[in-house]
């Protein structure tokens, strides 16, 4: 098995920054209102993650490991107000629905454990690799969850879409349950912590059907098993 | 021995310094490329909710040589200082427009400090007649779902100040229908429509008292501006 593959195993499934590893709560369930919300920040991290990472990788011999926290934080800081200023600067509209939860990245601390834990050590391409595939492990959270709360709380899937890409996507906003009234506690904070709490079940639940299949076939011993890089 | 301390501390210490020069270029850098592109699409925003409430095309008419007739609105400010009124507790600005060198009509940010969910801020375009031309919430912190339709991006009910005066409703029904005013509201949420049409309300008062001293600022200042052919 290639490195790649552990890493996009890693990223999406095994070490799921949002399901298995609960790094980043704050965003994840601040923003996921709705999923362009939710998927929209979801990319943003994904783009500081593999830059942090592409960052850090290629000078990790020349940083002593007494300083190695603050240097980090001081390039992932300086790489997320590069792109803060980026979209503010050529996509206002992402900016205005993104805003406030930009300079948040800062304190994610997947983006920090990830650097600290895998570009730290690795070459830089894997390193970039891990970064992508763990932001995209987190995307797909986010966007689920997104959807789970816009669906039960609104009734619709998509709304705001147009705030991305204009008026004109105004029509691609889903009226899932026409005449819906709302259901607020999906919308609200508590919304978030129960749809994550179903989300996280749920994977349990396959992840255990699926170890369970495994025993019963047994294909080969579970060689497949990486040393699990270490979640707080 | 004492001396490999200092050597390391030395070394660790120049280290951080490069990483925090190497990003505080870099910062600079981007703040530098990214200031003209971000102040533009600003000020394009900040039209654009203009003529959202004061849709007159004569406003932003342009000469030949592509200046303002009648000053850019974005350019024509007035100071307005902390006024119990307008509920800014520090000096704002206000937008005025002239045509023809009178003064035709008046932008005034108001703060209503009694939301559900704390300060509502809030755009208020009044003609030279004391008339409302449109409001528009430019920030506020109601609840998702439930108090947030006074935002245009939810529902058109901001627009029921359209046309509306302090002549035309008389003060007692300057209030949402469930207080015996004229104002409609939402089911579940009558805290926040409260606030905003009190704030209105308070707003057209304020200028009803101070027009006459608004209207001489704004044309002297339109006076002096052409005098230095310096509309832009």
């Amino acid at each position: 098995m290639s490195i790649y593959k552990d890493i996009t195993v890693n990223g999406l499934w095994k070490q799921n920054p949002g399901l298995v590893q609960l790094l980043g709560l704050c965003p994840t369930l601040a923003v996921t209102s709705t999923v362009v919300n939710g998927l929209s920040l979801g990319l943003a991290t994904t783009l500081v993650m593999a830059a942090s990472n592409g960052a850090i990788s290629p000078v990790r011999k020349f940083i002593p490991s007494e300083i190695r926290v603050p240097v980090f934080i001081l390039v992932i800081a300086a790489l997320v107000t590069v792109i803060d200023l980026s979209i503010n600067a050529f996509a206002l509209q992402l900016h205005k629905v993104l805003g406030i939860f930009i300079p948040l990245i800062v304190v994610n601390c997947i983006v920090l454990a990830r650097v600290e834990s895998f570009a730290a050590k690795n070459e830089p391409a894997p390193a970039i690799f891990d970064g992508f595939m763990m932001g995209m492990g987190l995307t797909v959270v986010l966007g689920l969850l997104g959807a789970m709360r816009e669906l039960i709380g609104k009734g619709t899937l998509f709304s705001g879409l147009d705030l991305i890409f204009g008026e004109n996507a105004k029509q691609f906003v889903l009226t899932v349950i026409p005449d819906y009234h709302g259901f607020l506690l999906a919308v609200l904070p508590p919304g978030a912590f129960l749809g994550l709490g179903i989300l996280i079940a749920i994977r349990n639940w396959l992840e255990i059907k699926n170890s369970a299949k495994n025993k019963t076939i047994a294909l080969e011993p579970a060689n497949t098993q990486m040393a699990p890089s270490h979640s707080h | 021995m004492s001396e490999s301390i200092i050597k390391h501390t030395v070394k660790t210490a120049a280290t951080m310094l490069a990483f925090a020069l190497v990003g505080t270029f870099m910062l600079a850098y981007v703040f530098e490329t990214t200031r003209a592109p971000i102040e533009k699409s600003e000020a394009d925003a900040r039209v654009a909710l203009f003529k959202q409430i004061l849709p007159d095309e004569r406003y932003y008419a342009t000469n030949n040589e592509g200046h303002h007739e009648n000053g850019l609105l974005l350019n024509n400010v007035i100071e307005i200082a902390p006024n119990a009124l307008l509920g800014n507790k520090t000096s704002t600005k206000a937008h005025f427009a002239n045509i023809d060198k009178k003064f035709a009509a008046i932008i005034l940010e108001a703060i209503a400090h009694d939301g559900y969910g704390g300060d509502i801020k809030l755009l208020i375009a009044i003609r030279e007649d004391g008339t409302l031309s449109g409001v528009r919430v430019l920030s506020h912190k109601e609840t998702p779902g439930l108090g947030d339709y006074i935002d245009i991006a939810h529902s058109n009910w901001i627009k029921l100040f359209n046309q509306e005066s302090i002549k035309y409703t008389p003060a007692e029904q300057w209030k949402v229908k469930k207080d015996g005013g004229k104002f409609d509201y939402m089911a579940g949420a009558t805290i926040t429509p409260r606030a905003v049409v009190n704030a209105v309300h308070k707003a057209l008062i304020y200028y009803e008292k101070n027009k006459h001293l608004l209207h001489d600022l704004a044309e002297q200042k339109s006076a002096a501006k052409h005098h230095t052919k310096d509309d832009e």
